[in-house]
């Protein structure tokens, strides 16, 4: 049984991490708490689901085909809107990307209903000393985490994750040092966008997703990045982790309707006692 | 309290406005009624919000906890055969304790992390509401009696108690506009460190403004509560609504008396006039009018240098807008 609970644990954790990543990559380096995000998620879930539902394209050409059109989106979103008062105090920024979000989740909502979809998808389970796990949540963690990584080597061994690092560290000198600022506003926000599409493909195999659901994701996104630790990657793999075990631990003491509440409460210890989170630096708070 | 002319003007405008909405409510009809004590119910949170968020700036979403926890002491105290003065009161008193409490651990944090912190006691709060069956009812709801009376009756009586605590939120801003209090508010909103230095105690004053903006927002809680007569959780502590209120005070102007009056009195009629006619688009329009808001009034209606009588438009009227600092 507790063995159970901790596999299930690692299978959203993992899954949990990819959701968070793109929150915590534009948090870190935007300064803006994007509270699109969750939508963003649904939007990603939602073009991989009609594309294989609607128009037959297989699975493994419509997943990427939602990662690069959610790219699009954010790029266009950061470039068009939000550049425009990212350098205004948060609650400008936090209200601004809450109002798009409301008018992305309405559209959403005209235009593909509130009832719950999923690809419905049967690979069959694995059983190990009595842990059941099925192949699709084994796949779409590894698929999530392999993303995630990926996404940390991009931003250590390339130009362009060079420059979002730097930017990220002081803006300022980052822009005297040549780096376009906007452009890797925008470039960032995409990507973060990108892994939220991801992370939307990823959920959709595994839960039928609906666009009412956002708040949820965006919660957890919230969550990781706290208890992760501001703006970090690692910091997101490690959060994502930490909270689907500590919500797998938590159903199993005090009951399944506890695990968000487990969650919400760990989430304030950590953001008063340790407000640089579990694996985060100090001075990145 | 420093009072000159025109602050003086400025209250008793304020005061003759809440006169003549009281004197009204002889004469409105029920549908009016409903919409002008929701529209004071929102002057209440807006107050409440604006000590925190626009004379302290610190970006509070905690309002709507306060409001939902107001909502379930009422229901609690109600269901315990107590008075309905009795149970507003408790619900105030409850706010302001819990307000005490959080605020001593949260307003320590900053920017995001005092954002997305005092998001959190909402979601707390309503996971709360939602699983202790024995306490709150569970996602079921709980039941509050009903006023006695005729539906006029109880409308007039709702609409004139919520009347009263706008006025009562009014006057708490007036006082804290024009003293010791609310400078020291203002210069923890420029530079904390900075007012710590010139010998404010800081940290009273943050609790203070968080305890003040608690115990008014649950005030108003408990109010709604004995008026709908029934609270589940979603409603209660309802997500879209404890953004909404920094909205409406960003649309109004932040750190002014009459801002929250004004944005909330705006926001009320795009709201009624959306849900009239465009029920399926309403979150939308609605996220139109907060983007709409940010771009083209970022100061408020209070803070934006309209075009002058000859027609010109200031262009430095950007750059004399209040900041908040996060």
């Amino acid at each position: 049984m507790l063995g159970q609970y901790l596999v299930n644990g690692l299978l959203t954790g993992g899954l949990y991490a990819c959701l968070a990543v793109g929150f915590a990559l534009v948090w870190g380096v935007l300064n803006v708490v994007n509270m699109l995000h969750g939508s963003m998620v649904i939007l990603g879930a939602y073009v991989c689901i009609i594309g294989v539902q609607q128009f037959g394209v297989p699975l493994y050409v419509a997943a990427p085909l939602a990662c690069i059109a959610l790219f699009a989106f954010g790029y266009a979103v950061q470039r068009g809107l939000i550049n425009r008062v990212v350098a205004q105090p948060i609650l400008i920024t936090l209200t601004l990307t809450f109002g798009l979000d409301l008018i992305v989740n309405n559209l959403l909502l005209y235009f593909v209903g509130a009832t719950p979809r999923s690809l419905i998808t049967n690979f069959g389970a694995v059983d190990l000393f009595g842990v059941r796990a099925p192949v699709v949540r084994i796949g779409g963690m590894l698929v999530a985490i392999t993303l995630t990584l990926l996404l940390y080597w991009l931003l250590h061994h390339s130009k362009l994750g060079r420059a979002i690092i730097a930017v990220r560290m002081d803006r300022h000198a980052a822009a005297l040092m040549g780096i376009r600022i906007p452009q890797i506003y925008a470039l960032t926000f995409g990507i973060g966008a990108l892994m939220a599409g991801a992370a939307g493909c990823a959920m959709a195999l595994i839960y039928p997703t609906a666009p009412m659901m956002s708040g949820v994701f965006l919660g957890k996104a919230f969550i990781i990045c706290v208890l992760g630790g501001l703006g970090s990657v690692p910091g997101a793999i490690v959060g994502g982790l930490v909270l689907g075990i500590a919500e797998g631990a938590g159903s199993l003491a005090f009951g399944p309707q506890w695990a968000t509440t487990v969650g919400f409460v760990l989430m304030m210890a950590v953001i008063i006692l340790l407000p640089s989170g579990l694996a985060g630096r100090k001075g990145f708070e | 309290m420093i009072l000159d002319r025109t602050f003086l003007l400025k209250i008793a405008v304020g005061l003759a406005l809440f006169a003549l909405a009281a004197f009204s409510a002889f004469s409105l009809d029920n549908y009016q009624l409903q919409v002008g004590t929701s529209l004071a119910m929102l002057a209440v949170l807006c107050y409440a919000w604006n000590l925190v968020g626009g004379y302290m700036g610190y970006p509070s979403l905690a309002t709507i906890t306060f409001f939902g926890i107001g909502a379930y002491t009422d229901g609690i105290v109600q269901n315990l055969d107590q008075a309905i003065g009795v149970a507003w009161l408790a619900a105030a008193i409850a706010g302001a304790a819990i307000a005490l409490l959080l605020g001593a651990a949260l307003l320590r944090l900053k920017g995001h992390y005092f954002a997305i912190g005092t998001i959190a006691t909402l979601e707390v709060a309503r996971e709360i509401a939602n699983n202790w069956d024995a306490l709150t009812g569970g996602a079921i709801g709980l039941n509050i009696p009903i006023q006695m009376g005729s539906p006029e009756f109880v409308g007039r009586f709702f609409f004139l108690v919520m009347l009263a605590l706008a006025v009562a939120a009014f006057l708490v801003t007036v006082v804290v506009d024009r003293t010791r209090f609310g400078f020291g508010l203002r210069c923890i909103r420029q530079n904390e460190q900075a007012a710590s230095m010139v010998g404010i105690d800081v940290v009273r004053y943050k609790v203070a403004a968080f305890v003040l903006s608690g115990a008014l927002s649950a005030a108003a809680g408990g109010v709604y509560a004995s008026m709908v007569a029934y609270i589940e959780p979603k409603d209660a502590f309802n997500l879209v609504k404890t953004i909404e209120i920094p909205v409406m005070v960003m649309l109004g102007g932040m750190g002014t008396i009459f801002g929250p009056l004004i944005g909330s009195a705006f926001y009320v009629v795009l709201n009624e006039f959306v849900w009239a006619n465009f029920i399926n688009w309403h979150s939308g329009i609605l996220g139109l009018i907060i983007v709409g808001v940010i771009y083209f009034l970022p100061g408020g209606v209070l803070g934006t240098r309209w075009p002058s009588a000859k027609g010109r438009m200031p262009m430095r009227a950007r750059a004399a807008q209040p900041r908040t600092t996060a």
